[in-house]
């Protein structure tokens, strides 16, 4: 039986995860709390907006809506990676190498380990980023599409076109497709492993009735599940041409709410779904078999990450009852 | 746990949202540092285009570069504002730091993205509410800027409220002429004179506007001023003189204005207003007459605002509409010595006048 270690934040969490195998919550207000042997508070930022995991799972990055790029490590160090500033810091994502990348309004900022600073700057707001998972390349989503930009050298970015905002960018775990979650209640995909100067591939991903918010790629890439319907809306991506022509998996489906977050596990095919009312299941992708890991609690699930072996989850809610979930007890 | 002072608002009340519009050099600024700073009690969290003359200490003064979006469903005026629902939704999931929220435009902003975010994102919209829209005219330069931009008319056609400022620098007789100016392309919204946009504070936040239960019922004669029969009576809250202004005869017989020029008889204006008056209606014809009309003439409608008196319903109904976006509700029971009659007004450009008439009086029971 699954059993859960609540801890009650009072505050939104936006974000949760383990860093070396210490669980954080990323809250709202700007405070990242630590579980390592007692509850330890870190002021951040004045207001938190956006986060994310380093590749080598020991530290976490964050933008506020005080400008700040923070990075905060396992053991609690706290690092300014870039002071104060007048924009919200919106989005950041992790790279390899410790690369980190930050957006504000229209620009965007790679930081790299060894001290080199590039800013790209587009024609509209930079939304979402994300590193791809080989080269050091950045992609920037923003209205009308994706520009994915290389990091080093001067050829000009890369332009993935679909008409509309793209609010989040995603790579599959082995770099064959780009996705982005969009404001109209849709996911859209670009195939990358195209012929060069080839026809761009695309997917349509639709007929959610709500904004897709979370979105999260199995074990290796086969599966992507997303948030936005009453049940966990699963694509396949094992297939060459990924989803097309194909149709979702609809996992956890709920009569009375919506999916509000998922997590994939990190070794089974197996997802992690969170609902509007605060319930967690475990739902395995092959049968559909459901495990309830948390009853209902007091908010929306708004954050849920699993540790490396896979055995615990931590999730969080909008109304901070957050806490760790070990599945098998 | 902290105990806190004062009782938190209700996390779960829809945070009011007033959008102040106008061209450069209208007083926006002048507006938003007297709502910042006078002592309501109240705290704001503002959205500007660019920080700057804004005088007073607030931390919730977020800079956000204007994002317009097109809704990809084919629509060409399913148009929202991209930097608000993300400034929006970052305000949002820490309340209890503000009681409403102002937006400031650019001077060139089209007012009609602002306003659809708050109606079309499905987010914004669970959060939030729309209060009004807030219009601030610069009475001497409106003539030049009417000519100019369509902008300018554009934010007159789409306010609930609109400023008309520093009124101490045209004479009253022009005031009048740009008034009825105003009048022409809007004739739903409050107008007040000012100067130095010394409009009191109950003017402009709190109007509930694009509140169905609220909108018109805070308006007694809504379109009257429309009307040639009118005359405004003692209850009649429309603020022709009040605020700022040196000719104290109250009393509205020496404006000349209620008898409306037509509005072709003013130069420089694109938008024009159908007003329409008719008797109770038959639901069965007035509902699916509506959403043809604003499926078919959504792009050329700004605004519609009316109050229609359904047969055999004891009960007011309410509608209004931005663009193809039209809202509808039954407000309250009509009053016994009310008027039983139906009353709707189409602000935009372009439209049919003699079709909107005689399709509208055909829906009468």
């Amino acid at each position: 039986m699954p059993t859960v270690a609540p801890i009650d934040l009072d505050d939104h969490c936006l974000a949760t995860g383990f860093l070396d195998e210490v669980p954080v919550f990323a809250l709202a207000s700007g405070q990242v709390v630590r579980l390592d042997h007692g509850t330890h508070r870190h002021e951040m930022h004045d207001g938190l907006l956006a986060t994310a995991a380093t590749w080598d799972g020991r530290s976490l990055i964050s933008g506020g809506e005080d400008g700040k790029v923070m990075r905060l490590d396992a053991d609690g160090t706290e690092t300014i990676l870039r002071p104060s500033a007048r924009k919200w810091v919106s989005a950041v994502a992790a790279g390899p190498q410790g690369a980190v990348a930050f957006g504000e309004g229209r620009v965007a900022t790679v930081l790299l380990a060894d001290g080199y600073v590039r800013s790209f700057e587009e024609a509209r707001t930079i939304e979402g980023l994300a590193f791809a998972p080989k080269g050091l390349r950045l992609a920037m989503a923003r209205y009308n599409g994706v520009s994915l930009a290389f990091v080093h050298g001067s050829a000009p970015p890369i332009e993935f076109e679909w008409k509309g905002a793209h609010n989040q960018v995603m790579f599959s775990p082995d770099g064959r497709f780009l996705v982005t979650a969009m404001q109209e209640n849709a996911l859209h995909g670009w195939k990358l492993d195209g012929k060069p100067g080839g026809e761009q591939r695309h997917m349509r991903m639709t007929g959610y009735p709500a904004k897709v918010k979370s979105l999260s790629w199995s074990n290796k890439g086969k599966w992507l599940a997303s948030s936005g319907a009453p049940s966990a809306i699963v694509w396949p991506f094992s297939g060459k041409d990924g989803p097309m022509g194909k149709g979702p998996l609809e996992l956890g489906q709920r009569a009375d709410t919506m999916v509000t977050c998922v997590a994939c596990h990190p070794i089974e095919d197996l997802v992690a779904i969170g609902f509007g009312d605060g319930m967690v299941l475990a739902v395995r992708i092959a049968d559909s078999k459901e495990a309830l890991l948390r009853r209902p609690g007091k908010g929306p699930i708004t954050a849920m990450a699993w540790n490396k072996p896979g055995r615990l989850l931590a999730f969080g809610s909008q109304a901070g009852d957050c806490g760790v979930i070990d599945i098998a007890g | 746990m902290s105990e806190a002072p004062v009782p938190a608002p209700d996390p779960a009340a829809p945070i009011p949202v007033t959008v102040l519009t106008g061209y450069l050099g209208a007083g926006k600024t002048t507006l938003l540092n007297r709502i910042l700073s006078e002592p309501h009690g109240k705290r704001y969290a503002v959205i500007v285009n660019e920080f700057g003359e804004i005088g007073i200490d607030n931390d919730l003064i977020v800079e956000s570069d204007e994002e317009i979006y097109e809704m990809n469903n084919g629509c060409v005026c399913c148009t929202v504002r991209g930097d608000l629902i993300r400034v929006v939704e970052g305000l949002m999931r820490r309340p209890g730091r503000f009681d409403a929220i102002i937006v400031e435009t650019t001077g060139l902003a089209d007012p009609v993205p602002v306003a659809q975010t708050f109606f079309m994102d499905e987010d914004v919209r669970a959060k939030t509410k729309l209060d009004a829209v807030v219009a601030l005219v610069d009475a001497l330069h409106l003539p030049a800027r009417l000519k100019d931009s369509r902008e300018a008319e554009d934010q007159i056609a789409f306010a609930d409220v609109v400023i008309l400022n520093k009124t101490d620098l045209v004479t009253p007789e022009e005031l009048d002429r740009i008034e009825r100016t105003v009048r022409a392309i809007n004739p739903s919204a409050r107008i007040h004179r000012t100067e130095r946009a010394a409009v009191p504070l109950d003017a402009v936040l709190d109007r509930g506007a694009f509140d169905l239960s609220r909108a018109l019922d805070n308006d007694p004669h809504f379109l009257d001023h429309d009307h040639p029969d009118h005359a405004c009576g003692p209850d009649c809250d429309h603020d022709h003189d009040h605020h700022g202004h040196d000719h104290h005869h109250h009393g509205h017989d020496h404006h000349s204005h209620h008898d409306h020029a037509a509005p072709s008889a003013i130069h420089d204006l694109t938008i024009q207003s159908v007003s329409l008056r008719g008797g109770p209606l038959n639901p069965k014809r007035f509902f699916p007459w509506i959403e043809k009309i604003t499926q078919l003439e959504g792009p050329n409608i700004l605004r519609l605002k009316g109050i229609i008196a359904f047969e055999d319903d004891a009960d007011r109904y309410v509608i209004q509409g931005v663009h193809m976006i039209v809202e509808g509700d039954h407000q309250r029971p009509w009053k016994e010595d009310e008027k039983r009659e139906s009353r709707i007004v189409f602000i935009g450009r372009d439209l049919d006048r003699e079709k909107l008439e005689r399709t509208f009086l055909a829906c009468q029971a």
